[in-house]
């Protein structure tokens, strides 16, 4: 049985665009009241500055006060037990000192420079994912056969899961975190997905490799109980895939739609970093992180909204405010710059953007160079969008050239 | 004009290394920021001021300095 719920204002599009309603919302008072896809009112928050604002002070707005808040009916079924090991290490549950002391564990695995180190093996992954394509010939799904695979591949070896799980895993993701997926089953995949990485926590403790998980067990061992290796590790996993994968799909389509930016990043090179940047701008896949919790009266944009409420950052609503850049409903990846907030912003801002960031950079001029004619293999009215997905997306894109 | 860095505060985003690469970079052992050069002008100010405005985290600061005598 599938539910199709409605979803609050922010999570809805037409195509790659958030909705009308939502840019009247951010003219008119900035703020209003929304139902989270879990049936919980809550705040949302639409423009840059208060985005900005909400997402840089976890001491009104905190992560930690509900973690990753549930209905009332669904969390008293929950055993304490359960309620501690769905928090253990989620680094997005947590507000400082916590948050800190987790972040910085991790903080060195993902600089600038240890991620370019990768630069060579993420370019061989994308090269074998195009040479399988262009092996077999068109027309293919891009979606299943590149855009998927080469962030799981890259998260896999990074964080030391067996790829051959794949399967597994790529299906929990996109389930766990589809809003049409009743919650039950959505409970009980988050469950199966934490029995599956307490196999590869207790796999990696036994004999540490060079991985991060081996690395986490060896220099951080004493320090994190099982459940939080468990949870480190599942984010990880979870938000390594899921997410630079839709970038690419929906980027590559974007791109298919302005022939001309697309010509410019398969042709120059210089084009690229603003290129990503302006798509993460524009896509704005994640439409708002996860609800913070007032830990007091706040005034935003005005509006008074008192202590205990859940209050959402909007941020793809904060990337289309003119009050950012001019124009900000046109894509135009010659202005790319990474004043957009599609990572979030302050503390919980993307552990994994310098990773994404070298994906992308590598992955679209290498599929645009290979294959100079890519185009659509079905007419665009029939590309499907994920409509009820936390994260935006496609549910395959039919490419030819 | 002078930058600062408060390395308790920064959480590692690389965004002023990836705006500012010969001002900024991040150390190996803790993956936070280390200021290359404090003192900057002219045109690398405006790539700083950029990367100041980019920190996910606040952790960077701009100390707007005497700039230098204008040229004939
Ligand atoms: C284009 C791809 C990506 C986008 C758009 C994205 C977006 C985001 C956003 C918006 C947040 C903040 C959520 C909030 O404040 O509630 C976030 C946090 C996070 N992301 Fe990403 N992400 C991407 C790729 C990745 C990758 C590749 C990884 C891991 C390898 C990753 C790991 C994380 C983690 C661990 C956090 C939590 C950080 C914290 O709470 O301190 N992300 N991401
Ligand atoms: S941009 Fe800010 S948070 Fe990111 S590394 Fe630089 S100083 Fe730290």
């Amino acid at each position: 049985m599938t539910e199709t719920p409605v979803m609050p204002l922010h999570m809805q599009r037409v195509g790659f665009d958030p909705v009308d309603g939502l840019a009247r919302v951010r003219e008119n008072g900035g703020v209003t009241r929304v139902v989270t896809p879990f049936g919980l009112p809550a705040w949302l928050v639409t423009r840059y500055e208060d985005v900005r604002e909400v997402l840089s002070d976890p001491a009104r707005f905190s992560n930690a006060r509900r973690g990753f808040p549930l209905p009332d009916e669904v969390e008293l079924q929950l055993s304490e037990e359960e309620i501690a090991q769905r928090r253990a290490g989620q680094l997005l549950a947590m507000d400082p000192p916590d948050h800190t002391r987790l972040r910085r564990m991790l903080t060195p695995e993902f600089t600038v420079r240890r991620i370019g180190r990768l630069a060579p093996r993420i370019e061989q992954i994308v090269e074998q994912h195009l040479d399988d394509l262009e092996r077999e010939g068109p027309p293919a799904d891009l979606v299943s056969r590149f855009a998927l695979p080469i962030p799981s591949l890259v998260i896999c070896e990074l964080l030391g899961v067996p790829y051959a799980e794949r399967a597994g895993f790529q299906r929990r993701t996109r389930r766990q975190l589809d809003f049409s997926v009743p919650i039950q089953e959505r409970l009980a995949l988050q469950r199966e997905s934490r029995e599956f990485m307490r196999g590869q926590v207790v796999r990696a403790k036994a004999a540490p490799g060079e991985d991060m998980l081996g690395m986490l067990v060896r220099e951080h061992g004493d320090e994190l109980t099982e459940d939080e290796l468990i949870g480190i590790a599942g984010l990880l996993l979870v938000a390594g895939h899921e997410t630079t994968s839709n970038m690419l799909g929906l980027g590559t389509l974007a791109l298919l739609c302005h022939p001309e930016q697309l010509a410019l990043v398969r042709d120059d090179p210089a084009a690229v970093e603003p290129a990503v940047e302006e798509l993460l701008r524009w896509l704005s896949i994640v439409p708002s992180g996860i609800p913070r919790v007032t830990t007091t009266e706040v005034t935003l944009a005005g509006q008074t909204i008192p202590e205990g409420e859940l209050v959402m950052a909007a941020l793809v609503a904060a990337d289309r405010d003119p009050a950012l850049l001019d124009e900000p409903d046109r894509l135009d990846i010659t202005r790319g710059g990474m004043g957009h907030v599609a990572f979030g912003h302050g503390l919980h801002h993307c552990l994994g953007a310098p990773l994404a960031r070298m994906e992308m950079k590598t992955a679209f001029p290498a599929l645009l160079r290979r294959f100079p004619q890519l185009a659509l293999a079905v007419p665009y009215e029939e590309i499907g969008f994920r409509g009820h997905h936390f994260i935006h997306g496609l549910h395959s894109l039919p490419v030819t050239w | 004009m002078r930058v600062s860095a408060d390395r308790d505060v920064c959480i590692g985003s690389g965004n002023c290394v990836l705006t500012a690469p010969a001002v900024f970079d991040q150390d190996d052992e803790e993956g936070l920021v280390v200021v290359l050069t404090s003192d900057v002008e002219g045109p690398v100010a405006d790539v700083v001021r950029a990367a100041v405005a980019r920190c996910p985290s606040g952790a960077l600061r701009l100390i707007e300095g005497q700039e230098p005598p204008a040229g004939p």
